[in-house]
């Protein structure tokens, strides 16, 4: 082939001149391991990678996961961070992607890419208190960061977890929940919008539990993740109990396509959820709550 | 920047620009007329160029109308934009496929196809320079973009006539070019047989008009060349005052206006397909029947769709309001935020192709005239929880 005045630079050359790396928009091969169901209706799945990575991951990051034939969504990483070798993803079937992934059996083959976005503020938490507030699959996020702050015990004062689900059946990790309650390493208080028989515990939006935090208002961060109008009402609770509103931390969420920044479907007014978050700190989103359908 | 004197050429040497382009293996796509407007396709001849045509364009508007003269750019700009050839409508991104069930992933090569631009505007080279930034600028860059921009030469255009719908000298983006092409060109068509006035821009600008037929530009021709940018310039069909729109649109997510831009607006995304910076994509994921292949494709995608902000349980924004309110405002205000510039290029395109005329120049005029301290104010609705709203100052 001739070539454009033999090696002249265009005016397009040096613009756009990076190298070319590997195609970000390519997914990894993966297999399922292991299913397991981890409330009424949310399934982990325990991943392995065709070509083993390294999997460490941050607390409060995602995959994008995807179901062959069927689509792509961006899933938290649920799991161990400690634990290199195997990703593990808490999902919820509520459309066609998260449906087929949900039902994936062992052997499967999904695609993974990833992983993406800001986490937990882990190191801003080391002296202090941590107020650790999920709301409904709003926890899964969160377990990372609960194993993480586990792991380091020693490095953190009181640990406190308020968790509110719709249900007793839609409480997650619920075996988990309880060991964690029992070793008293953390204080843990479960709250359900709606009881049912042979429910003793607290009934209540998560929000009522705040005042229950035993914890020191100006020393302590408070991580959140739950549906958005429960982040707004949890936020309020939680400057009212005395946490400042720059020691708050919250998981948003929008549609995603990419998790590259190149799709633009995440935006909320000036961020892009996937690039400059998903996690961010109260007061740089503060102002997208006071306004409907950013 | 470069002093080397500025070259004519006639029609003969934009012919043997087009030849000499085809001769090193470009594709050239240029401006012809199809269908009632002038759109991009691939040209071969100079014949093919829309010879005595302009363009009449108004809010949901658009006529091609004879001119007096037989310019070949006597037309401001079309539907189409060069986002079509650098990032195009469908883009296929990988096949995969499962055999005696093991699984394989393919990406589609990233096809490193030339593109020669013919008659790029000063706005649109600075559309580039934005869908750039966004595509190429962040922690991951687009590898099928990258490709195809890297390969494009490009030849652009002084205008010589503002469009009805143009605002480029209010977003500060024409309408001289000044950088970021391979060779620019000024159009003199009073007085028969259209003359070119050129400039090089680069290496490879400069190699390939020292090889067309060409002279040294007079100082009247280039007077003459100047003096028709000045005049393009002075007539511009829009304006917007732009230096602090920003904190204007950012102050009055609540105002009153989007209920009735909202009454206007189809939500059709006409706007979105026009815009030459609106980069915004969904993807597409197909199988065959029996389960063995697969494919992701990635399509255009507009921010007026129900679609664009769907998460579980539904769309964030439901409202014509909300969508037509996230549109201008990443436009005009949030793009900075993102991106570091605006997201607007003043090409008019957005109010021409509007099919019920909505003007991004009026709305955000609207806004200043009608903006009361007690718009910025959110509802009391919106403000529950008691979280104090903030006003950004």
């Amino acid at each position: 082939m001739s070539m454009a005045a033999e090696g002249a630079a265009s005016a397009a050359a040096g613009v756009a001149g990076k190298p070319a790396g590997p195609d970000p928009w390519l997914p990894r091969l993966g297999r399922i391991v292991s299913r397991r169901r981890d409330s009424r209706d949310a399934w982990t799945l325990e991943i392995r990678e065709q070509i083993p990575q390294s999997a460490s991951f941050r607390p409060g990051q995602f995959n994008m996961l995807t179901a062959f034939g069927i689509g792509e969504v961006p899933i938290s990483l649920s799991g161990d961070p400690a634990a290199m070798d195997r990703l593990i993803h808490t999902i919820r079937p509520v459309g066609p992607v998260s449906t087929a992934l949900a039902q994936m059996r062992p052997g499967a083959a999904i695609g993974l890419r990833g992983p993406f976005g800001s986490g937990w503020p882990l190191r801003q938490a080391v002296g202090g208190d941590v107020l650790v507030v999920a709301g409904g699959l709003g926890l899964a996020p969160l377990r990372p960061v609960l194993y993480a702050l586990l792991a380091g015990r020693e490095r953190y004062g009181r640990i406190t977890l308020l968790y509110g689900s719709r249900s007793p059946d839609d409480v997650l990790f619920h075996r988990e929940i309880v060991s964690w309650s029992r070793r008293q390493r953390i204080e843990v208080h479960v709250t359900v919008d709606h009881a049912a028989s042979g429910w003793d515990g607290h009934v209540g939006v998560v929000t009522t539990l705040v005042p229950r935090a035993q914890c020191e208002p100006q020393r302590t961060v408070a991580l959140v993740c739950g549906p958005e109008v429960m982040m707004r009402l949890t936020v309020a609770a939680l400057h009212a109990h005395g946490i400042p509103h720059e020691a708050i931390y919250l998981s948003m969420e929008r549609n995603m396509k990419c998790a590259l920044g190149l799709c633009g479907r995440c935006q909320l007014q000036s961020v892009l959820v996937c690039r400059d978050g998903p996690v961010f700190r109260y007061d740089r989103v503060r102002g997208l709550f006071a306004h409907k359908e950013l | 920047m470069e002093s080397a004197p500025l070259a004519a050429i006639t029609l003969g040497g934009l012919q043997a620009l087009f030849d000499e382009l085809k001769n090193q293996g470009y594709r050239v796509v240029g401006p012809v007329v199809r269908d009632g407007a002038i759109v991009y396709d691939d040209i071969g001849a100079v014949s093919e160029l829309p010879r005595g045509w302009k363009d009449e364009q108004d809010g949901g508007h658009y006529r091609l109308v004879r001119r007096s003269n037989d310019a070949r750019f006597g037309y401001a700009v079309g539907p189409h934009s060069w986002k079509k050839y650098l990032h195009p409508p469908l883009q296929p991104l990988w096949r995969a496929r499962r055999e005696d069930d093991r699984m394989s992933v393919e990406p589609e090569r990233a096809v490193p196809e030339r593109f020669a631009f013919i008659g790029v505007r000063a706005c649109e080279l600075r559309a580039i320079a934005v869908q750039d930034r966004v595509l190429l600028g962040g922690a991951h860059a687009d590898l099928h973009y990258q490709a195809r921009r890297n390969g494009a030469f490009i030849v652009a255009l002084n205008c010589s006539q503002a469009g009805g719908t143009c605002f480029c000298v209010s977003m500060n983006a024409g309408p001289k070019v000044d950088s970021g092409f391979d060779l620019a060109l000024t159009e003199i068509a009073e007085g028969g047989e259209p003359l070119y006035i050129v400039a090089a821009g680069s290496e490879a600008g400069r190699k390939l008009l020292s090889a067309l037929p060409h002279r040294e530009a007079q100082s009247q021709e280039v007077a003459a060349a100047a003096a028709i940018v000045a005049r393009t310039a002075a007539s511009m069909g829009r304006e917007m005052q732009a230096d602090d729109v920003k904190e204007l649109l950012q102050h009055n997510l609540d105002h009153p206006r989007w209920d009735e831009v909202a009454e206007r607006c189809l939500a059709c995304g006409n706007c979105t397909m026009v815009c030459p910076t609106c980069f915004c994509t969904s993807v597409q994921d197909s199988s065959d029947l029996a389960g063995l292949e697969f494919s992701r494709s990635r399509r255009w995608d507009s921010c007026f769709t129900s679609d664009f902000s769907y998460i579980h349980g539904g769309s964030v924004r439901t409202s014509t309001r909300s969508r037509y309110r996230q549109w201008i405002t990443h436009k005009l205000a949030s793009w900075f935020d993102q991106f570091g510039s605006s997201g607007c290029v003043g090409c008019g395109r957005c109010i021409t192709w509007c099919p019920v005329g909505i003007d991004i120049a009026e709305e955000v005029r609207a806004i200043r005239e009608s903006e009361r301290p007690s718009a910025a104010e959110p509802s009391g609705e919106s403000a529950a929880g008691g979280i104090t709203p903030v006003k950004q100052r």
